[in-house]
């Protein structure tokens, strides 16, 4: 047989494309002519093919071989096609049948010796080809992993070609992978029992759980800003199946997916450094474009530390991701959406030298300087920070304490309960989370007690509250009413989501 | 030492011999060979045919093995193009011009003990 189709699937971000890998065998001098749009990665696969064919123990068409990839306008990239072309070209020879590769895609790179290599971003390939109605893949070896966290394709992982191709003549399956979501399960040895003190950083840090506020800590070096940041993973409930899922495929896709556990249960935590390019951050890159910090840190964390040292335009570049909850990257070849929603947490010294709290004793920055550290923080990225929380050191009585404070799990089951109220209260609304109640709602069916609304009033009438900073707060009194167990925010309740907005007078 | 004396003339009797034996197989399959080692300027046209009507212009490769690729690999793009320009000028200059015309490649590959195997390959280019 001379003509042969073979299906493979291609990425354009998370999104699936099924791609058909046609192989059309002539009559003429050997040539090979590969159509559709390849990248050098895929131009390049024809010596990797050949190579790996013959080292297989095949023989190569001495012939004239045309391959073409359609979709012909989809600009394909990348190396993992190098397994469905080689399959293609086998059925066209006649090794293998057509009818035995019906049905299945394939995806992989060939070493020259045949081996079947780890490629970026199976685990999204599949489950884009679960929504084409696929139900059976090949791939390599090294992706078994990730490949058996979606069920509903049988995936057999192959270490070389021939055994891909053994598997295709017999159906006779030298190593299925059957893994379970435990042995994936990474459990974190961070726990807020490490943290000393700090009780009103704690309890921001519970409310920012709690209601999805995004947090900037303001204090001096050595108090634990980033120990404090780095727990609140640990206080967040777990991630759902699919959202784990989710978080897995933009990481599969990153190729990064090995560093942590495929379908862990725990937010992702990404602390990109204040140096931080802005394509670092949102995703970029010229030919794959690839999901940056805030697509990584999506339903996690992302922490800046040193926020008031990042480059100017890439704070501000945080603005559009932390208003949609995606993130859309235009290059040349074509434009891209990643999912970014995450909680953002901001961490800073107050001014340049670190040691302007307290009494601010050792301090060698002048007021203005002070004044113009934070201010570095752009007005509308501030804006979106609902908590601003000073950590001062602990003091000597906390450091000699042998009562540790809470644990992660004791806060976390708080969280998750008072996540099931505020879910109860938006069961009819597209958001989830306090922070998301839109602003006519606040003053409509989310409005708080009499004498907590009258206390908000009076503190917009002396202007010590702009119009935004009272939607805030009132977002806020939600939270710190979920927390407390109060089915509508009380006086009280607004006091301390008014004290958590704390950081304003510098800011 | 002149380049031509170290020994390129056994090559050349190997390719002789080879465009011998395609011609025989050619009209042994009723190809009638019109003209043999055509040569100008611009290169060498090894065999030139006529079948039902059409002119063929057969390069022949002759190998003794596919150490090196076989007789087809080496045929380069660039070889193809000036057999193309050859073709085009032996039609002119024979008053062929405008008669339908082809051009076949032949591989021959021969051991040292007298086997032979020929295979011809229609319209290559």
């Amino acid at each position: 047989m001379a003509l042969a189709r073979i299906r493979t699937l291609t990425l354009v971000g998370l999104e699936g494309h099924l791609v058909d890998i046609e192989v059309d065998i002539a009559e003429g001098l050997p040539s090979y002519t590969l159509l559709g749009l390849p990248d050098t990665a895929l131009t390049e696969s024809r010596d990797r093919v050949r190579s790996a064919l013959v080292n297989s123990g095949f023989t190569w068409p001495n012939r004239r071989v045309i391959v073409s990839l359609s979709p012909a306008w989809l600009p394909k990239k990348g190396s993992n096609f190098d397994l469905p072309i080689a399959i293609a070209l086998l059925v066209a020879t006649g090794e293998i049948t057509q009818e035995s590769c019906d049905e299945i895609i394939f995806v992989g790179e060939l070493g020259l010796d045949g081996s079947l290599r780890f490629v970026r971003g199976v685990l999204p390939t599949l489950l884009a080809a679960t929504k084409e109605g696929i139900t059976q893949s090949i791939i390599p070896r090294a992706n078994k992993e990730e490949a058996a966290l979606v069920r509903s394709i049988r995936s057999v992982s192959a270490s070389s070609l021939s055994g891909a191709v053994h598997f295709l003549v017999t159906g006779e399956i030298s190593d299925e992978p059957s893994v379970s979501d435990t042995e994936f399960f990474q459990e974190t040895h961070l726990d807020l029992l490490d943290v000393v003190g700090q009780k009103s950083a704690r309890f921001a840090s519970e409310i920012s759980a709690i209601g999805g506020h995004h947090i900037l800590f303001i204090g001096p070096p050595g108090t634990g800003k980033t120990m404090l940041a780095e727990r609140i993973p640990t206080i967040l409930p777990p991630l759902s199946h699919e959202r784990a899922l989710e978080v897995s495929a933009i990481h599969s896709v990153a190729g990064i997916l090995g560093e942590r556990g495929a379908l862990s249960p725990l937010p992702p935590f990404i602390s990109p450094h204040h140096t931080t390019t802005s394509p670092a951050m949102v995703g970029g890159g010229s030919h794959v474009v690839r999901p940056g910090a805030v697509s990584l840190a999506h339903e996690g964390i992302l922490f800046i530390d040193e926020a008031p040292e990042c480059a100017p335009g890439v704070l501000d570049s945080l603005r559009q991701p932390l208003e949609s909850g995606e993130v859309t990257i235009s290059r040349a070849s074509g434009s891209v959406t990643y999912p970014a929603n995450f909680l953002l947490v901001l961490a800073a010294n107050p001014c340049p030298c670190g040691k302007y709290s307290g009494r601010g004793r050792g301090c060698t920055c002048s007021s203005v300087q002070i004044r113009r550290y934070l201010q570095k923080l752009s007005g509308p990225l501030l804006d979106r920070i609902d908590i601003r929380t000073f950590v001062e050191a602990p003091t000597r009585t906390e450091m000699a304490s042998e009562n540790y404070g809470e644990s992660s799990a004791q806060v976390r089951e708080r969280v998750i309960q008072a996540r099931a109220a505020s879910a109860e209260r938006f069961a009819n609304d597209p958001w989830l989370l306090n922070s998301r109640i839109p602003p006519r709602e606040l003053r409509g069916r989310f409005t708080a007690q009499r004498q907590a609304m009258s206390f908000l009033h009076s503190e917009l009438d002396s202007e010590r509250l702009s119009a935004r900073g009272f939607h805030k707060v009132l977002r806020l009194a939600w939270s710190v009413a979920d927390q407390k167990g109060h089915t509508i925010p009380t006086l009280d309740d607004a006091h301390v989501a008014y004290q958590l907005r704390e950081g304003m007078e510098i800011l | 030492m002149k380049r031509e004396d170290i020994s390129r003339k056994p090559l050349k009797l190997l390719g002789a011999k080879g465009e011998d034996e395609v011609a025989r197989y050619l009209q042994a399959k009723g190809i009638k060979v019109i003209d043999r080692n055509w040569r100008i300027k611009g290169g060498e046209l090894d065999l030139i045919c006529e079948d039902h009507g059409v002119i063929v212009f057969v390069e022949v490769k002759t190998r003794t093995s596919n150490m090196y690729g076989t007789p087809f690999d080496a045929i380069t793009p660039d070889k193809a193009f000036r057999l193309q320009r050859l073709a085009l000028a032996w039609m002119a200059m024979h008053h062929r011009w405008g008669q339908d015309y082809r051009i076949d490649a032949a591989g021959v590959w021969m051991d040292g003990f007298g086997a032979i195997e020929i295979e011809h390959r229609k319209a290559v280019l």
